[in-house]
């Protein structure tokens, strides 16, 4: 055994042009940043205000930076895929062999779920559900900053093995025995189990971190029953996230196992049963799925109660409908193999079950509508989402419910009609969701509004190539086109392959609108300035801070008698009160420890993946070191004194009062 | 633009609904694959019924309640009406439950592990997936054959099912249903052409790199006698399929051509299916009739 284990200059693949020129982009991109961080001298900020913050404002606002990236990476994975479909008809091997499509395809499933739409919710949930609760941070905000950086540390792996290596070839769901060491004997499979396994770790946390925020730090006043409807999906979500993801932990580490130490929990041979794996792969999947959607479900509710001017509609129908759909997402995962062999009372059994979500879900879409009824309308990029979204999930749920009849999934599943399916909720669902979240709470987070043409823009362009990218693939499940075919040859199937690919061009243009809104927004940013803090006239105790918010949150906590907190103190005339005196606020100090911990760790990881036994000592040795040294540390918190807080509260009043007095 | 993405919607659908005339599961050749068909196309409009009326709604409301029709209703702290929230739990909940009785029946007559009944005597026909090919046996006929399936139309076949190596999934989608092959595991699938043609055969569930080619014809003969005429085609065949050239066989290979094998050894689908047992021959003998009877038991429980 060599000092770097299996790694050799052999696992740099130089002979693929395409990765070759994309390692050359992400080098030069890589200097550029540098550079220009370098000119600015912005490193000390970079380090101090954000790597090692534990603000959970700029944490989330890291989330959903990794996310966007990540965005990116996934899609260049699905345009690639989109492309080679449509040029690989009639027998023709297109561009991409199955040696490099199969890693693809792999990748923009675990990159899309894992390190795409997680951080992108866990980001917004991040910036906005302590602030509707009115506390000042999180319950353990090192813990925190731990988490984001342990999903970064995912983030990285899964990144490097574009250039290191490989990644799996196993399909995004890594099923044995093709995951096992006898077919998948190369590093790829390894990069998948500890990148999911390391980032798993952070998403875990952070359930568990958010948990104990909602039941300890509410601000005064707030039952549960009067919590923010965007905070209690995310409470939802949460439980989900602690009850799912040690299933997936422990699923990862029996795989592991398998592969490093010779067991036999999932092979052919030996007593080892793969049917094992699939049933604990799903029985965390498929909550992970309503982990992506609750969350969204919460965004489409603050979006339509505040675009439209009026309360939510049925507060307590969309809690406890969330809350039985995240109860009934633990009695459903056999729907994701009818075609196991299961007996017809098992099929029939979890094909109910999965109907019956479809009763809640329902009740959600019927209460948005009665929201909408009698309102006010005011069309932004918000609404738009979750206009798009009202329609296109409403296509996407009712597919699903076929797919849950086991007569209709025994000739649907594994086609495309499924892909396009599960694309149809988590882009026009949990995606569209995000979107709307994103440029709902932007100015919240950063201080000016997004730009709307462009907004509008990358609304139209999302929808309609959603539209065209995955209509074709309903048609084409109906062919009887199954699912990563690297090529095709039927003619019948090539005019709407042709179609599909359009439509991730089309959707590519939104992509682009939406980076240049954020140039052309960030370049406005005086004129496009929220002075407020409250834009859109919201709801919720969010809005009664500065955009962005003061790092303390509240010189105060508020005292909570409603649902819309904050519509409630607008009324009663209590917004934008100065306080006659302020008291000391407690806070955390920014601490290393969360990075120097994921980084000994994502060395571990890495390590592990090409057998490099000292660097995995030192890196599992370091974790913890830096672990026990920060455990010691007394000196993790200070005080922020009463002058500078008046002196922060005052020019939020002022500002806010005074641009409130220029527009009436 | 609303409007616009409607129509789009609404043509596409149009189109989806043509485009099921050729090929595919909208066009199916077998009693099994029209029944399914039938069943997604009365749950589809069971539950337009819905989604119809909830996309109508949202587009309808969204235009009235625009913020420049100022002369609307205006109620911006109605919430709750105990009318609208009882009606809308009540509507998903009615759908929902016919729906689940839809599902209850049509999953026990459309269970892949049940016989066809009043079809006659079915045709036994072993199915090995391998990387990356399918190996079908006829135990009654005692051939064999690579990549290509034949039985005569009107007579339900009984497809046993196992894999060699990795999972796969066995599939016509002209014919119905789809089952997955594991190995050490045997699955049942039966299933009808109601009429003679040749179909597309698949492998759905992702298995390695040759997977893409891992397709193969399903032939329906005409009749029984054009059936036994291609079975003793295959049995003037030389090549013999027993444990060594079954052993070459199971190597990886892609886009493996059609092969006959005018005998085989009896027995080889069990000892297949056996074989990750087997391995352990060295262990007392009595357990290992132990665990064969246990895996016996598991089968045997599917098709209760």
């Amino acid at each position: 055994m060599s000092l770097f284990g299996k790694l050799s200059i052999n696992a740099i693949p130089f002979h693929e042009p395409i990765l070759v020129g994309t390692f050359a982009v992400v080098v030069l991109a890589g200097l550029l940043i540098a550079g220009l961080v370098t000119k600015y001298q912005k490193w000390g900020v970079i380090w101090h205000d954000w790597v090692t913050s534990v603000d959970h404002k700029r944490l989330g606002v890291m989330y959903i930076i990794l996310a966007l990236i990540m965005l990116i990476r996934g899609f260049s994975d699905a345009i690639m895929m989109r492309t080679q479909l449509a040029m690989a008809t009639n027998g023709a091997a297109g561009y991409l062999p199955p040696e490099h499509y199969d890693q693809i395809f792999t990748a923009h499933g675990v990159i899309m779920i894992i390190f795409m739409a997680m951080p992108f919710m866990i980001g917004l949930m991040n910036i906005i559900l302590p602030l509707q609760i009115g506390a000042r941070d999180v319950a353990f905000p090192f813990l925190n900053n731990l988490s984001f950086w342990l999903t970064a540390g995912g983030a990285i792996l899964i990144n490097i093995s574009l250039f290191v290596g490989e990644f799996a070839k196993t399909g995004w769901v890594a099923y044995p025995p093709l995951s096992e060491l006898t077919y998948s004997p190369g590093v790829g499979a390894d990069y998948y189990i500890w990148a999911l396994q390391i980032s798993g770790l952070g998403t875990l946390l952070t359930g568990v971190n958010f948990l104990v925020t909602v039941f300890k730090m509410r601000a005064p006043g707030m039952s549960l029953m009067k919590m923010p409807i965007f905070t209690w999906t995310c409470t939802w979500a949460n439980i989900l996230i602690a009850a799912s993801f040690p299933i997936l932990t422990a699923v990862l580490a029996m795989l592991t196992l398998d592969r490093y130490l010779g067991f036999h929990f999932f092979t052919n041979d030996a007593g080892g049963n793969a049917m094992m794996y699939i049933n604990l792969f799903w029985a965390w999947g498929h909550p992970e799925v309503y982990i992506l959607i609750l969350p969204a479900f919460g965004i489409f509710s603050e979006v339509v109660s505040t675009f439209t001017g009026k309360r939510l509609f049925g507060y307590k129908s969309m809690v406890y409908a969330s809350g039985a759909i995240s109860v009934l997402g633990f009695i459903v995962w056999l729907h994701h193999f009818f075609t196991m062999g299961s007996s017809a009372n098992v099929n029939a059994f979890f094909g109910v079950m999965t109907m019956v979500i479809a009763v809640p879900t329902g009740v959600k879409l019927f209460n948005w509508l009665f929201t909408i009824y009698r309102g006010r309308l005011r069309i932004s990029v918000p609404i738009l989402w979750a206009l798009g979204f009202m329609v296109t999930f409403t296509i996407g749920g009712m597919t699903g419910v076929l797919l849950a009849i086991p007569g209709a999934d025994y000739v649907l599943h594994n086609s495309l009609f499924l892909i396009a399916h599960f694309h149809n909720t988590i882009i026009g669902g949990a995606v569209f969701g995000y979107l709307a979240g994103f440029a709902f709470w932007f100015p919240k987070a950063m201080g000016f509004k997004l730009h709307e043409g462009w907004g509008k823009s990358a609304f139209w362009c999302w929808l309609i190539g959603f539209i065209f990218a995955f209509v074709p693939l309903y048609v084409l499940g109906f062919l009887g086109m199954t699912r990563r075919l690297n090529h095709t040859n039927n003619p019948d199937w090539n005019i709407w392959l042709y179609i599909a690919c359009g439509g991730a061009f089309i959707i590519m243009f939104g992509i682009i609108s939406q980076i240049i809104q954020l140039y052309v927004s960030f370049k406005n940013r005086e004129a496009l300035a929220d002075t407020t803090g409250d834009p859109w006239n919201g709801h919720t105790l969010e809005w009664s801070t500065a955009s962005p918010p003061q790092y303390y949150n509240f010189a105060k906590i508020p005292q909570v008698r409603d649902i819309d907190t904050w519509t409630d103190f607008k009324e009663q005339g209590k917004a934008y009160q100065p306080q006659l005196a302020y008291n000391p606020i407690h806070m955390p100090k920014n601490t290393s420890a969360g990075v120097l911990i994921s980084m000994s760790l994502t060395a571990f990881c890495f390590a592990m993946i090409w057998h490099i036994w000292w660097l995995a000592a030192f890196g599992f040795i370091s974790a913890i070191t830096v672990f026990i040294k920060r455990c010691y540390t007394s000196d993790v918190d200070y005080y922020v004194q009463p002058e500078e807080i008046v002196e922060i509260e005052h020019a939020h009043i002022h500002s806010a009062t005074n641009n409130q007095e220029a527009k009436a | 633009m609303l409007i616009r993405n409607l129509c789009n919607i609404a043509l596409a659908g149009i189109a989806l609904l043509l485009s099921g005339c050729s090929g595919g599961v909208l066009d199916p050749k077998g009693q099994i694959g029209i029944d399914e068909k039938n069943l997604i196309i009365i749950a589809t409009i069971l539950m337009l019924l819905v989604v119809v009326p909830v996309i109508v709604m949202t587009l309808y409301f969204a235009w009235k309640y625009r913020d420049s029709r100022t002369h609307e209703v205006y109620a911006p702290k109605w919430a709750h009406s105990t009318k609208i929230e009882a009606t809308v739990w009540t509507i998903p909940i009615i759908i929902v439950a016919i729906l689940g009785v839809i599902t209850w029946q049509s999953t026990q007559d459309l269970d892949p592990y049940k016989p066809l009944e009043d079809k006659g005597e079915h045709l036994v026909v072993e199915v090995v997936s391998l990387n990356w090919k399918w190996l079908f046996i006829y135990p009654e006929q005692g051939i064999a054959s690579v990549n290509e399936l034949v039985f005569p139309a009107n007579k339900p076949v009984q497809f046993k099912i196992t894999s060699e190596s990795t999972m796969n999934s066995f599939f016509i989608p002209q014919l119905g249903s789809q089952i997955y092959s594991m190995a050490g595991m045997e699955t049942k699938l039966h299933l009808i052409a109601n009429e003679p043609g040749t179909f597309d055969g698949y492998s759905a569930n992702y298995s390695g790199a040759g997977f893409t080619g891992m397709q193969f014809d399903a032939i329906a003969t005409p009749d029984e006698s054009s059936f036994n005429t291609w079975v003793n085609q295959v049995k003037a065949q030389d090549e013999v399929l027993d444990p060594a050239s079954y052993q070459t066989l199971a190597l990886p290979s892609e886009y493996h051509p059609v092969t006959y094998y005018g005998q085989v050894t009896p027995g080889l689908f069990h000892s297949i299916v056996m074989k990750y047992m087997q391995a352990h021959d060295d262990m007392a003998h009595s357990k290992h009739a132990m665990v064969s009877h246990s895996a016996a038991q598991q089968h045997s429980a599917h098709e209760e």
